[in-house]
C-alpha cells in the first residue's frame, strides 16, 4: 500500500502526574481498517482526542496525509480529511437526522457565510447528505429529529455525518459502546461495506467487531503500544493476552 | 415544514397589516397618541429580533444587547448636535459605530460560554452605560436633547409623527426581512448548529467562532439601527437607554415571544410594552404583577407567545428550515 496516512511519532501527555500516551508511534495506512484495543484507562479515548484536535498533546507529532497537524484547531483538521465520531454519542439533536448529515457536507462544500439564499434549496447538499444516511442505512429516518433516534441509529447517523466531510481518515470512538447485539451487527456490516473506501482508525471495545473487521490491531496498554499486528498475531500474544487478563475475552 | 413555514409567513404577514393599519384607525377613533406609542414599541421590536438572532437562534445570551441601542442612539444625537442632520449618514454611522462595538466585544465575549459569557456582555454593556455618563460635552448623566429629527436627503419629512412611523415600520419590514433570509440561510444552519453542538460543529469543519462574532455584528448593528430609530423618536437621548435593566427587559421580550421564532420576538416586544403600559395604569409597582406572570410562561408555557399560533408542541426543529 501507498505511505501511511497518518502517523504518530513520539506522542506523549500526562494529566499531572499520569502519564497517559507515553511515547505513541503509530502508522496508520491508506485503505486499512486499524483498530486500538486496550483495557480501560489505557489512553485509548486520550490518543484519539490528541488526533482529532480535541486534547493537545505535550510532545511528539501527528502528520496527516504528510502534512504536521500537531498544532492545527480541530475545524482545520477536518478540512484536512479527518473526521471523527465520539465516544458519548455526539449529534444536533434539535435538527432533523437528514439537516445533521447535511450541514456536515455543507461545511466541505464551500464557505458558509451566505446569509440570503435559502439552505433548502440547495439540493446538492441534501442530496449528498441522503447518499451518506443511505450508506449506513438511515434512510428511512431522514426526516426525523435526531434527538429522537435510538442510540444505535445515532451512532450510525454520527458515521454519516462524517462520511459526508469525504474525510481521508476516519476516527471512530467506540461506535458500538452502548448498542444492542442487532446494532452491533448492523454497524459492523456498515463499516465492512466501508472497506477500502475510507481508511479508517477504530478504537473498539467490542472483540468480535474488531477481529472481524479489522486489517491491523495495536494494543495499548498504559499509554504504550505493546504489540501490533494483523488480527491472528494478536490473538495469540502472550503478552496481549497478559494485559487483558481477567479483563475481556479474546475470541 | 412547508405548512409551518406558510403558516409564519401568514403571521408576520397579518402582523405587519396591523401596524400598516394602525395610524389611520387610530386617528378615526380620535386616539392619534397611539401612532405615537405603537412607534415604540416597532422600534423595540426591531431590537428584540436583533437579540433573537443571536439568542433565540445562537443561544449566546447577550446581557448587554441595550448598549447597541444606545450607542445607536448617542451617533444620531451626537451628530446633531454637531449640526449633521442627514438621516441617509447618519443612521448607517449608528448602525456602523454599534457594529464596531459588537465586535470588539464580541471578540473577546464570545470566547467564553455560559454564565461567563452573561457576565462579560453585561459588563461591556455597563461601560458603555458608565461611558455615556461621563461625556459631559454631550448631556452626561441628563442625557442629551435633540432639536429636531433626522432628515431624508435634505428633507424634514420626519417631523411628522405618522411620517416617523411609517418609515420605522419600513425599517422592521426590512429587518425582518433580513432576520427570516439569514436564519434560513447556510450561516443561520452553522449558527444554528453551534447552539445545538458546539463541539459536533467544530468536528465536522466549522469554525464556530467566526460565524458567532458575524452573527453577533450583524445583530449589533441591527440594535444599532433601533437606537437610532429611538433618538428620532423620543428626540432625546440619555445613558439610561444602555442600563442593564433594558438589557434584560429585550431578554424578557424574546423569551415571552417565543425564542428562535422572528414573530414571536416582534409579540414579544409588543406584549411586553402593552402589559408595562396596562399594569402601569393599575399601579406604579406593575412590576411586582409582571414578575410572577413572567415566571408562570417560563414554567408552563415554553415556547412563549409564538407557540401558541403553532399547533404542536415547541419542537425547534422548524428553526433552521
Amino acid at each position: 500500500m501507498a505511505d501511511p496516512i497518518l502517523e504518530l511519532a513520539g506522542l506523549r501527555k500526562s494529566y499531572g502526574a499520569l502519564t497517559v500516551t507515553d511515547g505513541v508511534n503509530l502508522a496508520v495506512k491508506t485503505g486499512a481498517i486499524h483498530a486500538i484495543i486496550g483495557p480501560n484507562g489505557a489512553g485509548k479515548t486520550t490518543l484519539i482526542n490528541q488526533i482529532g484536535g480535541q486534547a493537545a498533546p505535550d510532545a511528539g507529532t501527528i502528520i496527516l496525509d504528510g502534512r504536521d497537524i500537531t498544532g492545527l484547531p480541530i475545524h482545520a483538521r477536518s478540512h484536512l480529511g479527518l473526521a471523527r465520531s465520539f465516544q458519548i454519542t455526539n449529534v444536533l439533536p434539535g435538527f432533523s437526522t437528514l439537516d445533521n448529515v447535511a450541514v456536515a457536507a455543507q461545511a466541505h462544500a464551500g464557505h458558509s457565510f451566505r446569509f440570503f439564499r435559502s439552505v433548502a434549496r440547495e439540493t446538492a447538499l441534501t442530496e449528498k447528505a441522503m447518499a451518506c444516511l443511505e450508506t449506513v442505512g438511515l434512510a428511512d429516518r431522514a426526516l426525523i429529529r435526531a434527538g429522537a433516534l435510538s442510540h444505535g441509529e445515532k451512532r450510525a447517523l454520527e458515521i454519516a455525518m462524517a462520511l459526508a466531510t469525504e474525510p481521508k481518515l476516519l476516527l471512530l470512538d467506540e461506535p458500538m459502546a452502548g448498542t444492542t447485539h442487532e446494532e452491533t451487527a448492523r454497524l459492523t456490516e456498515t463499516l465492512e461495506a466501508l472497506r477500502g473506501r475510507f481508511t479508517i482508525l477504530l478504537v473498539e471495545h467490542d472483540m468480535a467487531a474488531v477481529f472481524a473487521l479489522a486489517d491491523t490491531i495495536s494494543v495499548l496498554v498504559y499509554g504504550r503500544v505493546i504489540a501490533e499486528g494483523a488480527p491472528d498475531a494478536i490473538r495469540t500474544d502472550p503478552e496481549v493476552r497478559a494485559a487483558y487478563l481477567g479483563e475481556e475475552e479474546i475470541p | 415544514m412547508r405548512d409551518l413555514l406558510t403558516r409564519e409567513r401568514l403571521i408576520t404577514a397579518a402582523l405587519l397589516t396591523v401596524f400598516a393599519l394602525l395610524p389611520p384607525v387610530a386617528e378615526a377613533f380620535g386616539q392619534g397618541y397611539l401612532t405615537n406609542v405603537a412607534s415604540r414599541v416597532m422600534i423595540y421590536a426591531i431590537a428584540a429580533l436583533s437579540l433573537d438572532l443571536i439568542l433565540g437562534y445562537g443561544a449566546m445570551v447577550s446581557f448587554g444587547h441595550a448598549a447597541f441601542i444606545g450607542i445607536g442612539a448617542y451617533a444620531v444625537g451626537i451628530s446633531a448636535e454637531h449640526n449633521l442632520w442627514e438621516g441617509t449618514l447618519t443612521i448607517p454611522m449608528a448602525m456602523a459605530a454599534a457594529g464596531l462595538f459588537a465586535l470588539a466585544t464580541g471578540a473577546i465575549s464570545l470566547r467564553t460560554r455560559g454564565v461567563y459569557f452573561i457576565m462579560i456582555t453585561l459588563a461591556f454593556g455597563q461601560m458603555a452605560y458608565y461611558t455615556a455618563s461621563s461625556l459631559s460635552a454631550y448631556g452626561g448623566d441628563d442625557g442629551l436633547t435633540i432639536w429636531g429629527r433626522s432628515e431624508v436627503l435634505g428633507n424634514p419629512v420626519l417631523e411628522d409623527d405618522t411620517a416617523l412611523y411609517f418609515f420605522v415600520l419600513i425599517c422592521l419590514a426590512l429587518c425582518w426581512w433580513v432576520a427570516s433570509r439569514v436564519v434560513g440561510s447556510r450561516f443561520g444552519r452553522v449558527i444554528a448548529g453551534v447552539r445545538e453542538n458546539r463541539a459536533r460543529m467544530s468536528a465536522v469543519g466549522f469554525d464556530a467562532y467566526r460565524h458567532q462574532l458575524v452573527a453577533y455584528v450583524l445583530a449589533g448593528m441591527m440594535a444599532g439601527l433601533a437606537g437610532a430609530l429611538l433618538a428620532n423618536h423620543a428626540e432625546f437621548v440619555s445613558p439610561a437607554y444602555m442600563s442593564w435593566q433594558r438589557s434584560g427587559d429585550l431578554i424578557i421580550m424574546v423569551v415571552l415571544g417565543g425564542m428562535g421564532s422572528l414573530y414571536g420576538a416582534v409579540l414579544g416586544a409588543v406584549a411586553y410594552l402593552a402589559l408595562e403600559d396596562v399594569l402601569a395604569g393599575f399601579t406604579e409597582h406593575w412590576r411586582v404583577i409582571f414578575g410572577p406572570l413572567l415566571i408562570l410562561i417560563v414554567l408552563y408555557a415554553r415556547g412563549g407567545l409564538a407557540r401558541a399560533f403553532r399547533r404542536e408542541g415547541p419542537s425547534r426543529e422548524g428553526r433552521d428550515g
